[in-house]
């Protein structure tokens, strides 16, 4: 489960639609509490893909990740997580997203349609990597 | 020796909610063998199903990325820390079936690379039986592009080499012909070939050398207009152009679309070459924030080349090409390699990224591909000035037949002079002409001549400045126009 305010989906959803045709990507930042995330800021980072493979790529590159975590420890906050768009594509995570993906974390995932925000779900993988299980979002 | 591994937040569930381990190790891959021996459930995590670290797992140790240094029998001493952190990468589905290609480049993991046949197992074994190589490595090879740009001097070795290598898909870009006098070293052409287009002549040696490569022509110049369009299509670029214009517009497009500038440049008998990677280091700019002066340094065609140097820079582009394309440590990054054939000597400068680089530093002005002729100052040649006075070959012969008294000066080089001359002329070499400016004599009509123009312009202008008080006339495109339109006896070179 995802606890995260409706100001900062708004936010994700802003950036999703500023960055179409591209796929945007950020962190989430906040506290694990017991098996839930509760995201208290997101934090766009730019995508480090190459101009070609932007519109169905996104890469966060260590470094950023490192100084996204360095940010989140002033704080004594985590990084619980990350969202992406998916352009013209389902809110649904890719068998890319999973080939991917870290346990724990949460993914959120925005589809934007045409340039608009459309969907918006979050997802969390299941620990043996076979699959993403979609998570409840409560703001 | 006891070392310390952190473990990344989202992993601490399979270590016991641990955020240190110490183990026993004296190499980062032995510790994460320790580590996940220990620790079974994290090995999936940070493993792939060939035993090979997940490519979105980067391990470092202390502050350096084992990718950089000896991968996982990078050293480990008392002390250190090793830190794993992760890249987070997806996407949306549209390209799952690339995915394994795509997941990150030059350094891509394993999953979706293509297979290789049978045919392609025996011609490559050289490189399978290495394990820097092996089969994951040239699988890699297969799944790469290359576009090089010029198939010349330095194309012709890189060409060649890359093919008989296996890289999958190389674009060459040329507008050019073979000319006799590119036989001297471009060595991917051959002596049936001259009057072709080099990419012509370039294709059917590669698919000679290696039927297994695609190949792409680009029969055109490369532009400002087109040249995004191209690179976004491939995964590095090599430069073997032979002029600063587009040697700029090559440095500013592969920063623009973020591909590695492998780079060579080659003069009489001295090269360099470098890779130019924006994401990891300088830039071209950063090394030569402006061009020189028009005129200032000579191009092969008027100072010439030794034919055999362009084979060793072009070969050294095609091992470091190739070497980005496995994701070898050690890439010629923030080094420029100098050599000097006649002396035979190495030498290796260190290059710093200039933060204030107008196109790859903090703040960026150069957003979008400019002028790069107007850039490096071509439009200002002195040759294109209308006032300097001009004859052509065909009017200097009539005008020499019907007894006109007219002296003419060569200002070439000794060495050229010996090539041929023509009849009647006086030598004085550009860099005397003033020294020597009372040999000429000014009561006669004189006309100056030199290879194909352009010297021969500024000797003109420099005599003219000096004060010179006789008539001079320039000759245009110089022994080559006399050789083409009057005297074919007269060899061209």
């Amino acid at each position: 489960m995802i606890e995260i305010a409706d100001e900062h989906l708004r936010e994700i959803r802003a950036h999703g639609e500023r960055d179409y045709p591209f796929e945007c990507c950020g962190l989430l930042i906040g506290r694990f509490e017991n098996g839930r995330k509760v995201v208290s800021e997101p934090y766009a980072i730019s995508n480090a893909r190459e101009e070609a493979a932007k519109r169905n790529r996104f890469l966060i590159r260590p470094e950023e990740l490192v100084r996204g975590e360095r940010y989140a420890r002033e704080k004594s906050l985590d990084v619980v997580g990350f969202y992406h768009s998916h352009p013209d594509d389902r809110a649904v995570p890719s068998k890319y997203d999973l080939d991917h993906a870290w346990p724990s974390y949460s993914y959120i995932v925005v589809a934007v349609e045409k340039g608009h925000a459309a969907d918006l779900r979050s997802w969390e993988m299941e620990s043996d990597r076979s699959r993403f299980n979609e998570e409840q979002i409560t703001t | 020796m006891p070392v310390t591994i952190t473990i990344p937040t989202p992993l601490r569930q399979f270590a016991d909610g641990q955020s240190e381990i110490q183990v026993n190790a004296s190499t980062a891959g032995e510790a994460l063998d320790k580590l996940t021996s220990t620790h079974s459930e994290l090995r999936r995590h940070l493993f792939n199903d060939q035993n090979a670290l997940r490519n979105f797992v980067n391990v470092y140790v202390n502050d350096e990325d084992i990718r950089h240094a000896d991968g996982p029998d990078t050293p480990v001493k008392e002390g250190d820390t090793i830190l794993i952190v992760p890249s987070i990468a997806g996407g949306a589905a549209v390209l799952d079936e690339i995915a394994g290609k795509d997941a990150g480049g030059p350094e891509a993991g394993i999953p979706a690379l293509p297979m290789l046949s049978n045919e392609e197992v025996a011609r490559y074994s050289r490189h399978l039986i290495m394990p820097e190589v092996g089969m994951t490595g040239q699988r890699k090879l297969k799944a790469a592009s290359v576009l090089m740009i010029g198939t010349g001097g330095l194309g012709a070795p890189l060409g060649m080499y890359l093919a008989a290598a296996g890289v999958g898909r190389l674009g060459l870009v040329d507008f050019d012909v073979v000319d006799a006098s590119n036989l001297q070293r471009q060595i991917i052409h051959g002596t049936k070939d001259v009057g072709r287009p080099k990419i012509a002549s370039a294709r059917d040696r590669i698919e000679d050398i290696n039927p297994h490569v695609e190949i792409e022509t680009h029969d055109t110049k490369l532009t400002s207009a087109n040249a995004l369009n191209l690179f976004v299509n491939y995964d590095v670029i090599v430069d073997g152009t032979d002029n600063f214009p587009t040697r700029y517009l090559v440095n500013d497009a592969c920063v623009l679309t973020g591909k590695p500038n492998v780079y060579g440049s080659i003069f009489r008998f001295e090269g360099q070459a470098s890779v130019f990677w924006a994401e990891r280091g300088p830039c071209y700019r950063c090394l030569y924030p402006e061009p020189p002066p028009p005129g200032l340094v000579p191009s092969c065609a008027e100072g010439g080349v030794l034919g055999v140097l362009p084979g060793i820079i072009g070969a050294i582009q095609a091992n470091e090409t190739i070497k980005i394309i496995l994701g070898a440590p050690d890439i010629l990054v923030n080094r420029l390699l100098l050599f000097d054939a006649w002396r035979m000597r190495f030498r290796e400068l260190k290059l710093r990224k200039n933060p204030d680089c107008p196109v790859c530093g903090v703040n960026p002005t150069i957003k979008e591909l400019i002028d790069y002729e107007e850039f490096c100052g071509i439009t200002q040649q002195p040759e294109t000035k209308p006032t300097m006075e001009e004859i052509t070959a065909t009017e200097l012969k009539q005008r020499l037949d019907q007894g006109d008294d007219i002296q003419i000066i060569d200002v070439r080089e000794p060495h050229e002079y010996e090539i041929g001359q023509i009849p009647n002329s006086k030598l004085i070499p550009l860099g005397q002409v003033l020294n020597r400016m009372n040999e000429i004599d000014s009561g006669r009509e004189t006309i100056v001549h030199c290879k194909m123009g352009g010297r021969s312009a500024k000797a003109i202008e420099a005599l003219q400045r000096a004060g010179f008080p006789g008539h001079l006339i320039n000759l245009k495109g110089g022994i080559t126009a006399w050789s083409n339109e009057v005297d074919p006896s007269v060899p061209k070179y």
